[in-house]
């Protein structure tokens, strides 16, 4: 995985609460067996109209969010299904962060081990977000994984918090199973103190 | 005992299979007993791990079905259940190469043993007291209904289990939910834990493992138990547990993969120092009484709203939240509700029992006695789907699946089926469904499908009357007959 770097980009707000990974990306999409192309069915069925064309009264088709790296979702955002198609998705989708007040386990897990970034962020800075998003959609704000910050247009800095073995791994392109696979002989160490509880080929 | 830290059944489980604690830079490394695999969360790993040169460290610890994208569909004329689809058929196929290739056993469709994933760990004595058990799946947390520490993983971490039998994980706060007192005639496990959601919402257990407990918790059967395990994940919580106890033993007791002779004995003995400890403590403690358990369903678009059958549709106006006023009034424009609106005589058009939730041999039983001598009313489609190959010819022996048919109902093959609507079964949309399933999340079961959650026995009444039925009055009609009979 390439280092992550600081970046500048537009927001788009989908404030809805407990957006879950069913409307990120609906189940018929996931009879693939690569990561690629999901982007452009990213929230099909609230995107999209039965014909196909889309619902230009949705955030995202609006032309003035075209191209926005960050996506504002509401409280508890990525829940349901443990599917990895949803990060990939918003991945496709073009955006390199999501900020929420808090988000499900699975997908934050998910999101950090592709590089989408789960910005936590407080209630009145969320609203604020949620706001210049809608307001003024040329607003940018700069996401520095480092500082673990956001810089809103004011100049103001929002600390956001993520792990420390996340940020590591992210920041200096280390990816997790490398890490995993170093350990190999504590493994082996575990497994020798401990039989198999059961064996599947038996 | 002076020195001893009373301990929590998760704390007992996650400590023992800690390859390395949790330190200030990385989280624990946890190793992994049991890894379940299925045809649609891990084809990308496979790939990764053929990419990488990287082999399957413990095959004999790994087991694959197929269950998601796979037809309900009869067998054809040669015994084979036909995938129609050519992208699930190349799925399909993708796991059988993946597993040939790396050694890993494969229940493939339509074979003795294939099924539901979570369905089949416990049928196959695979899932016991104590184990950590993990799956591309968020339904994982089914297994802590024994004991054992399940939970959900992605893709990217079925790699990691793939290639090393382990997984980094920050250690989870711990949430005891005890059920005081008994449930009443017609009110089921599904109830209990549709009421919990209801009552801690779909992001109330995000960072927890929920122990469930008390009376009513330690009264259910172990399908009980899975049932309400099943959907910890939809309050947000990635695993749930419940003790182990002699219902869980005698449950294992004489599976396929159960420990035989001496070491059952040393197993059982071993699975009995488990409970939590008088005195352990928990970070949250929720506490519910079965007395004032009914039968729930849901009127919303996530599991969290829902409520009992007898009440009416919450009014958005009355949310004192924004956020959520927001939430309801979409939820009910998706749903085409009102509020204030009771949902008794809603009329359906479909109703599914199955799903990693209520797909098992006592939920087909229960089911089929409520239904037996009745029939699905002529404006329903009920689906009977069972959850394994081993829980639908169970099912035939005993001749439930007459009673489904006779009752005018579909009785199919195997599957994850309509509850994620991947295989061609699906709602049309605006079509409403009662479901035992976990989800009624926007266009789960069909896009602009509308689902109401809530038990086997709530499905059946509702399929009988062709509109949303309280089932009790039905359910003690059925345990008179039987009882008479």
């Amino acid at each position: 995985m390439e280092p992550l770097q600081p970046f500048s980009g537009r927001m788009v707000a989908l404030p809805n609460n407990d957006i879950d990974t069913d409307q990120i990306i609906p189940a018929r999409y996931l009879k693939v067996t690569d990561k690629n192309g999901l982007g452009e069915a990213c929230f099909s069925d609230w995107r999209y109209n039965a014909d196909g064309s889309p619902k230009p009264e949705f955030p995202l088709n609006k032309p003035e969010h075209k191209g926005a790296a960050v996506l504002i979702g509401g409280h508890n955002f990525g829940c349901g299904s443990s599917r990895e198609h949803a990060p990939w998705a918003l991945l496709g989708a073009g955006f390199q962060a999501v900020i929420s007040t808090y988000f499900a386990d699975i997908f934050n897990n998910n999101a950090l081990k592709n590089g989408l970034l789960p910005i936590v962020v407080d209630e009145e800075t969320h609203q604020q977000l949620i706001s210049l998003a809608e307001e003024d959609p040329t607003t940018q704000i700069t996401v520095d994984l480092a500082s673990q910050s956001i810089t809103l247009p004011d100049g103001r800095n929002v600390e956001f918090p993520i792990d420390g073995f996340s940020k590591y791994c992210l920041l200096n392109g280390v990816d997790q199973l490398g890490f995993l696979i170093s350990l190999d002989a504590d493994t082996v160490d575990y497994e020798a103190a401990h039989p198999a509880r059961v064996m599947t080929t038996a | 005992m002076s020195n001893h830290t009373p301990k929590t059944l998760f704390e007992k489980v996650w400590e023992s299979h800690l390859v390395k604690p949790q330190t200030a830079e990385t989280p624990a490394v946890l190793y992994i007993d049991l890894h379940l695999v299925h045809e649609v969360t891990s084809p990308q790993a496979f790939t990764v791990l053929r990419e990488r040169g990287l082999k399957v460290r413990r095959p004999d610890k790994t087991l694959a079905t197929m269950d998601h994208s796979t037809p309900t569909t009869p067998r054809g004329l040669d015994g084979i259940i036909p995938v129609t689809d050519s992208q699930a058929a190349f799925q399909l196929d993708f796991l059988t190469r993946n597993c040939a290739e790396f050694g890993i056993p494969l229940y493939a469709l339509g074979t003795e043993n294939q099924g539901i994933v979570h369905v089949i760990g416990p049928e196959q004595g695979l899932t016991q007291p104590g184990m950590t058990i993990v799956c591309g799946d968020s339904h994982t947390s089914t297994h802590g209904a024994f004991g054992a520490l399940a939970f959900g993983i992605g893709t990217s971490e079925v790699g990691h289990v793939l290639a090393t039998q382990t997984l980094l994980q920050s250690q989870p706060k711990t949430m005891a939910i005890r059920v005081d007192g008994r449930l009443s005639s017609g009110v089921t496990a599904k109830d209990i834990i549709l009421a919990i959601i209801a009552k801690i919402g779909v992001g109330g257990g995000t960072g927890y493992v929920l122990e469930y407990m008390g009376e009513a918790i330690r009264a259910l059967s172990m399908e009980g138990r899975m049932t309400i395990c099943n959907m910890s994940i939809e309050g947000g919580a990635r695993a749930g547990m419940v003790a182990p106890d002699d219902t869980t033993f005698d449950y294992i007791a004489g599976r396929k993969y159960a420990p035989q002779g001496a070491d059952w004995d040393a197993a059982v003995a071993k699975w009995r120092t488990l409970p939590s400890d008088e005195g352990a403590t928990f970070d949250e403690t929720i506490v519910l009484e079965a007395d004032d358990l009914t039968p729930m369903i849901t009127y919303g678009t996530n599991p969290g709203m829902g409520m009992k059958i007898i009440d009416r549709v919450p009014d958005p106006d009355k949310m004192g939240d924004v956020s959520q006023k927001v939430a309801l009034d979409k939820a009910l424009r998706y749903m085409d509700l009102q509020p204030g609106q009771s949902l008794l005589g809603k009329a359906v058009n479909v109703v599914f029992v199955g799903s990693c939730t209520n797909s098992r041999i006592s939920d087909l039983r229960e089911a089929a006695k409520m239904i037996e001598g009745r029939k699905v009313a002529d404006s329903v489609r009920m689906m009977v789907v069972p959850g394994s190959q081993k829980v639908k010819a169970q099912a035939e022996r005993e001749g439930l699946h007459e009673i489904f048919k006779a009752a005018g109902a579909e009785w199919r093959e195997a599957g994850c089926s309509m509850c994620i609507a991947m295989n061609g079964d699906q709602l049309q949309p605006g079509e409403y469904a009662v479901s035992t399933s976990n989800r009624n999340f926007e266009g789960r079961q069909g896009k602009g499908g509308r689902t109401f959650l809530a038990s086997p026995l709530t499905a059946v009444a509702t399929a009988v009357n062709g509109v949303i039925t309280d089932p009790r009055e039905m359910y003690a009609e059925s345990q008179a007959l039987e009882a008479a009979t």
